[in-house]
């Protein structure tokens, strides 16, 4: 059994330091390249999307039952399903213009969706976290709705909007993964070459990389978050 | 490409049996994957409560099986366990031990301490005060910890038909290597339905189970 | 309606020379809350009004509509009817945005911005009517200077590094930043134990006496109405307004059932607090130098003396200060009168000391007569228990 996992330990050492993984289409360079612009193109989206109704619903205190409640069912959709779907519908929309890369905005569209929802939820939380009475006070001092809103409940909610993010990314940076079955690029290639050509090793490489970076995105938000919660009262996580 | 329309409701209606055996199959998978993470996350949760230390530990070790790439799990575990209900299982149990694990802690941690004063006070012996006083009030963050890990185990099954499991994802997968739309589709719909059938259920018990946080204040 | 102020009679003339406050006047104004509104309590046709320069403390149970009559102010509450007058212009026409700035807002939970330091919060509205930084910087030093914190200890700390009554200080300052003339504070010391309640009670006075604006203040607690304001208005249950004067005369004269049982059965002891000895003309009281002759004493006591108990002469020394009591018994049929005839009395009464202080003093001391000495501890007169307990019934 030990003899078996350093045996696999040796094999990805040396994957990794075959030069021909480091080069071309199929190198280390491009497909964690391809897999890191996913991932930023989904969460720029999601974000695009997510924190202006966050802020609305939070700010208002409008629409935020329904709200909520829309984007924890969205929270139930499984992301493979949701590309399954999204893959077919693709290419019926995508036969009007030609030479767009189906499985990538499958994919992209996927990952926006699973972000949405834990950004959503947690900015309105963040907001709905700061206290009535600085909000009053805020008032009180003939600060305007939006003076309010970027001066005090933007940067007291930032903490827990962060943590929204940071959840959104760690699952953003796993599933897009699943891209590389419905033929798309990123690191999720190894893993299915590496299925598919019974190639341990590759498949292994594949892994370790995309769980690399999600802990990397994990402890940075972490370290950011601290960063902005020192002087913030509200924390929830 | 074809000129069949996305959609075939024929084959939807010829296929109602198999529909409803890949439905049960998937309840399975995800309900066995969410017992059996619970019984683990449930005895590491009280090695944690009992020695604080294993805390990190536990979590990190878990939280790093959490960010494994499911699709990679299910692969690598291929060699070992080969194309089996139990490779799904393992890597379907590994991922809801994150989230169990942190939701008893949590759940357990946040008992008013008063609560457990009053327990101390009366007499509880360490485990009566868990049993009797602590798990029932820590009982919806719990329930609520397994609601997510239910909602996302469903949504895992489906991956594990790359690996010749995955109940409705069996359908996802075989409708895309025919390049028959109607498959894929029903398959991810059904599981996305199931998904949300679920969460519902799980609201509708949460709010039983606490009852105090739905009742309506009466203005004075 | 503008105030004629040479004619206003007035409890306390303002004798300061910068008097920089604007009247508040309420006119019939109402607020009722809709079904599902939720708010702190409703008012009944409320008319009101305060000077400039006044403190006026509203007082009154919980739910009696002061803090929403505070809120209408400053329109973070909007009135069902009537108008309100700020310095004789109606509020309602004004941008409520404006107005606010305009106007200092402390509240009890202090509400200081926790993410932003002691200075960026008390520049806050400085910031919003756009004064440049070298001013900002200037005008935060000078009121932490004010509220008693020392600006370069205090100016870089966040909130969470201060005590609760460090807090409300700077909450004072804030409120105080923009120079508005009318401050709206609503419980603002109800949150810091007694004795630092008490300490900021003396320091917003002070602060008062140093420049002299309006404020409208709003507290459940009778005792620090009466010790703040000029002016008391005593709320009731459903918003009405149930009596408006000065501490003195509710005190004397409460206006109805409610008031009396709400200023307390001990408001006699509450009104010797609010009266000084300098309030009182003190009685005339037969006195005699050392070294005088016996016979001029006896000559004194054969006078009438009212107001204080006969056949008792004062002995003081040559520069007027009270030595003590000489009984006429004692006094020698010739001779001179000398230091050691008097018996030393404790009952020294100054002019500042207010009328239950006075009061103790003499039951400390038991004696029935006090003598009243000036800020240099010369003899004016004498004040008995009975002159004191006539204040009461006046």
């Amino acid at each position: 059994m030990i003899e078996g996992i350093l045996t696999d330990l040796a094999a990805v050492m040396t994957w990794f330091g075959d030069p021909v993984n480091w080069t071309g289409r199929d190198g280390i360079p491009n497909r964690l390249t391809e897999h890191i612009v996913m991932c930023l193109l989904s969460m720029v989206g999601a974000l695009v999307v997510a924190v202006p109704i966050g802020l609305y619903i939070g700010h208002t205190g409008r629409f935020a039952t329904v709200t909520v409640n829309i984007v924890n069912i969205g929270r139930a959709v499984p992301s493979y399903a949701l590309m399954a779907v999204l893959y077919p519908l693709s290419i019926a929309f995508v036969v009007m213009g030609p030479g767009a890369d189906i499985a990538f905005l499958a994919t992209f569209l996927a990952m926006v969706l699973l972000a949405i929802p834990p950004i959503v939820t947690n900015t309105w939380a963040g907001i709905r976290g700061v206290d009535d009475d600085l909000r009053e006070a805020a008032r009180g001092m003939g600060m305007r709705g939006h003076e309010v809103l970027r001066g005090l409940e933007i940067p007291l909610a930032l903490p827990v909007l962060l943590v929204g993010v940071r959840i959104a990314t760690v699952q953003v940076i796993a599933t897009a993964t699943l891209g590389a079955v419905f033929g798309g690029g990123g690191l999720g290639r190894y893993i299915v070459q590496g299925f598919a050509r019974q190639d341990d090793a590759r498949l292994w490489a594949g892994a370790i990389m995309v769980a690399a970076l999600a802990i990397l995105a994990e402890v940075g938000f972490g370290w950011w978050i601290r960063r902005v919660d020192r002087h913030a009262i509200v924390t929830r996580r | 490409m074809t000129d069949r329309p996305v959609i075939d409701w024929r084959w939807i209606g010829s296929h109602l049996d198999d529909l409803w055996d890949l439905t049960v199959e998937h309840i399975v998978l995800t309900v066995i994957a969410v017992g059996v993470g619970f019984v683990l996350s449930f005895g590491l949760a009280l090695v944690i409560l009992r020695w604080r230390p294993a805390y990190g530990p536990i979590t990190a070790i878990a939280g790093i099986m959490y960010t494994i790439p499911s699709l990679a799990l299910f692969a690598l575990l291929v060699p070992i366990t080969g194309l089996s209900t139990l490779t799904a299982e393992i890597a379907l149990v590994s991922y809801t031990l994150l989230i169990l694990v942190r939701t008893i802690v949590i759940g357990v941690d946040g008992v008013p301490v008063d609560a457990r004063e009053a327990a101390d006070g009366m007499g509880f012996t360490s485990r009566g005060r868990l049993l009797r006083v602590e798990l029932p009030l820590a009982l919806p963050v719990i329930v609520a910890g397994l609601r997510i890990a239910t909602v996302t185990t469903i949504g895992l099954v489906t991956v594990s038909a790359l690996i010749g499991q995955g109940g409705l994802g069996r359908l996802i997968n075989d409708g895309l290597q025919r390049g028959f739309p109607t498959m894929t589709i029903t398959g991810a719909v059904m599981s996305v339905l199931l998904a949300i059938v679920a969460d519902v259920l799980f609201v509708l018990t949460l709010r039983r189970l606490t009852p105090w946080q739905h009742v309506r204040r009466s203005d004075p | 309606m503008t105030e004629p102020p040479a004619t206003t009679p007035d409890p306390h003339p303002v004798d300061q020379p910068h008097v920089h406050g604007a009247s508040v006047e309420l006119r019939s104004v109402t607020k009722h809350y809709e079904a599902g509104e939720r708010g702190p309590g409703a008012v009944n046709d409320l008319s009101m009004r305060v000077p400039a320069g006044r403190i006026c403390v509203l007082v009154g149970p919980s739910g009696c509509g002061k803090t929403t009559t505070l809120k209408m102010v400053n329109r973070l509450i909007e009135p069902t009817s009537g108008r309100i007058l700020v310095d004789d212009r109606d509020i309602a026409s004004q941008d409520p945005i404006a107005l606010r700035r305009g106007i200092g807002y402390v509240i009890q939970q202090v509400g200081l911005f926790p993410h932003q330091t002691i200075g960026q919060n008390v520049a806050i509205v400085p910031s919003l009517l756009g004064w440049e930084t070298a001013r900002r910087v200037a005008r935060v030093d000078e009121l932490l200077e004010l509220v008693g914190l020392d600006p370069a200890r205090y100016r870089d700390r966040y909130p969470s590094q201060l005590s609760g009554g460090e807090r409300q200080r700077v909450g004072v300052a804030r409120a105080l930043a923009a120079d508005p003339p009318l401050m709206l504070m609503d419980e603002p010391f109800g949150a810091v134990d007694p004795i630092v309640r008490e300490r900021l009670q003396e320091e917003l006075l002070r602060l008062q006496a140093r420049m002299t604006r309006t404020i409208l203040f709003v507290t459940h607690d009778i005792d620090e109405a009466l010790r703040l304001g000029d002016l008391v208005a005593v709320f009731q249950a459903g918003g009405v307004l149930a009596q408006l004067d000065t501490p003195q005369a509710i005190l004397a004269a409460p206006a109805s059932e409610f008031v009396a049982r709400f200023v307390g059965a001990d408001r006699g002891l509450k009104r010797l607090s609010l009266t000084r000895v300098r309030d009182l003309e003190p009685s005339p009281v037969p006195t005699a130098t050392v070294g005088e002759p016996a016979a001029a004493g006896h000559a004194r006591l054969a006078v009438a003396t009212p107001g204080i108990p006969a056949g008792w002469l004062l002995l003081v020394d040559a520069a007027q200060r009270p030595l003590g009591w000489v009984p006429s018994a004692r006094i020698p049929t010739e001779g001179v009168l000398g230091a050691t005839l008097a018996e030393p009395t404790g009952a020294i009464l100054t002019p500042w000391m207010s009328l239950r202080d006075a009061l103790s003093v003499m039951l400390d001391a038991e004696v029935v007569t006090g003598v009243v000495v000036d800020a240099e501890g010369l003899v004016q007169g004498a004040l008995t228990i009975d002159r004191l307990a006539d204040t009461l019934r006046a």
